[in-house]
């Protein structure tokens, strides 16, 4: 919350954010403990439930299965933040300040956010196919052996591909929104002092940039985390298991294999290892901003 | 350096054309054309995926179903968090800060972690493949966001509104419906748009939550993939017609969409 002028004390606004806390708690909470439920027992269908205690915890904890999927997803992420973040604040810095172009830049650059994850993976599924996608028989033309279905390097960079394509927007959105609340007078004081441009970036776009920045890296981070249907659609997690990101190996337990107690555990563990980082990320960036 | 940095931009721009171009272009052929040929036009130009999908109650109803769960869903959260949004700029109140934590906790969490339970959920109250079933379950990340996103607008508005109106004489409500809502709505704009967004997107709980009567565009085209298989114009054509709300819904917000960034702190 943002550090506005003293708060009136006032119990009665739980009034106002009932209705909230009951949508949410409805949508949250009794599904949260129904996933609690099933972590801690066995079940051999007909709805008899067995106690397990920690048992599914210890042995989702040490499946080699599960650290892989945990490995590539952090593989993943880092990869995606890497590349997103540095080139949508670049484009931030190139893009026109005002004028019909700026808005034309913006409109064009948030079509991919509003196009349905499936349908961004559709696209690209369409795009790289090896005989009749444009990128895919492109690729082969010029003499690069490239089939997404059956290589895992070509798969992995056809899934980054399209994750760059699709949220990069979102950085380059957000960074300029930052550097648009810069006013004229800075850069005029860094020009009559002589500043070079890599100067003003430093000390003046990067700090204005700063807490824009943070929530960017937060969220590319948690919708990174947590992607499913684009790679779901592009791949399906193979070839073999090379793209299987915790999602998709979660839904393949959960709803393929219909193993409750693991995926529940499984769930929660995957839950807290998002929280933990987010919570983490956030303390860390927000601690000398003093709120 | 100044005089080549519109490239930027620009060549960034293209790339994100090219996957829209090819999708357009396919939606255009015929299942021979797109399976025997390699053209970069279509070269008989067909209409005829266009036509099935706006023909076949399927597809067009896969459409209504989608807006219409959207739109409830944007609704509902902006409505409800309007007052939160309120509570949390204005007043300090008995656990304010793990409620507002607590609340964007929702928007961390996995749909993948919560898609059974909430077939259960659903199920069990006879919600289950209905619209308001999908609006409901998407409240789970758009009302975390919407009493963010709206929280950032309303601490821009200074305190002494409230209590000039306060001191007038004005009761609660009608402060907050006739003078306050007004004040803030640009940032109501911004607060659907999003809520628009990402209800807009979302398949995995939407596509959980419905098997017929309620089933959303999105879970349509999936399953022509999967059974069809060689469908690929129909589906290019479904492909397409799922941008256009978005596109229609950006032009209306293009002014607002970096200040509701910045300000909203989404």
């Amino acid at each position: 919350m943002a550090a506005v002028e003293a708060k009136t004390p006032n119990q009665r606004a739980w009034w106002l954010v009932a209705p909230v806390v009951l949508l949410v708690a409805f949508n949250a909470v009794i599904p949260l403990m129904t996933v609690v439920n099933y972590s801690v027992q066995e079940t051999f269908g007909d709805n008899v439930f067995f106690f397990e205690g920690v048992k599914w915890f210890e042995q989702v904890l040490h499946s080699g299965r599960f650290h892989q999927a945990l490995q590539r997803q952090l593989l993943f992420t880092g990869i995606i933040l890497a590349i997103e973040v540095p080139l949508g604040v670049a484009i931030a810095l190139a893009m026109p300040r005002r004028g019909p172009w700026a808005s034309a830049c913006l409109v064009l650059m948030a079509m991919p956010l509003l196009i349905p994850w499936n349908v961004v993976g559709a696209m690209w599924n369409l795009l790289a196919l090896p005989d009749i996608g444009l990128l895919g028989r492109g690729l082969n033309a010029v003499g690069i052996d490239y089939n997404y279905t059956r290589q895992p390097l070509a798969a992995w960079a056809t899934l980054v591909a399209m994750d760059v394509w699709h949220w990069t927007s979102l950085v380059a959105l957000l960074a300029y929104a930052g550097l648009s609340a810069i006013p004229d007078a800075y850069y005029q004081a860094a020009k009559i002092d002589g500043a070079s441009g890599s100067a003003v970036f430093r000390y003046i776009q990067l700090p204005k940039m700063k807490h824009v920045l943070t929530i960017a890296v937060l969220l590319r981070f948690m919708d990174s985390f947590m992607i499913y249907t684009e790679p779901m659609v592009l791949t399906g997690g193979g070839p073999g298991n090379a793209t299987t990101l915790l999602s998709i190996d979660l839904v393949k337990v959960a709803l393929g294999q219909f193993d409750l107690g693991p995926a529940a555990a499984m769930s929660l563990i995957y839950f807290l290892i998002t929280l933990l980082l987010s919570w983490i990320y956030y303390t860390v960036m927000t601690k000398d901003e003093g709120h | 350096m100044r005089r080549v940095a519109w490239l930027v931009p620009a060549l960034y721009i293209l790339f994100l054309l090219v996957p829209i171009y090819w999708l357009l272009n396919m939606s255009f052929k015929n299942t021979n054309e797109i399976l025997g040929s390699f053209t970069l036009w279509p070269r008989e130009f067909t209409l005829a995926n266009y036509r099935k999908i706006f023909t076949d109650p399927t597809w067009y109803g896969g459409y209504l179903n989608s807006l219409a769960y959207v739109v409830m869903n944007t609704v509902t959260s902006v409505a409800v968090a309007l007052p939160a949004a309120y509570a949390f700029s204005r007043y300090r109140f008995l656990g304010d800060k793990h409620l507002f934590f607590w609340l964007l906790t929702n928007r961390m969490a996995p749909p993948a972690v919560f898609a059974l339970p909430f077939f259960q959920l659903y199920s069990a109250i006879g919600l289950f493949d209905t619209r308001l079933a999908v609006a409901l379950a998407h409240c789970l990340f758009n009302i975390p966001l919407a009493v963010w996103i709206l929280e950032g607008f309303m601490s821009g508005v200074p305190k002494e509104l409230d209590e000039t109106a306060f001191i007038d004489g004005y009761p609660f409500w009608r402060f907050f419906v006739r003078i306050f809502v007004p004040t803030i709505g640009s940032g109501i704009g911004v607060t659907a748009f999003f809520c628009f967004m990402f209800s807009w997107v979302e398949l995995l709980l939407a596509k959980t939550l419905t098997a017929v009567e309620a089933k959303p565009i999105a879970a349509t085209m999936t399953r022509t993939a999967s059974t069809s298989g060689y469908e690929l114009g129909l589906l290019a054509a479904a492909g397409a017609l799922t941008i256009i709300p978005g596109a229609v819904v950006i032009y209306f917000v293009r002014n607002y969409i970096a200040k509701g960034f910045a300000l909203g702190r989404v």
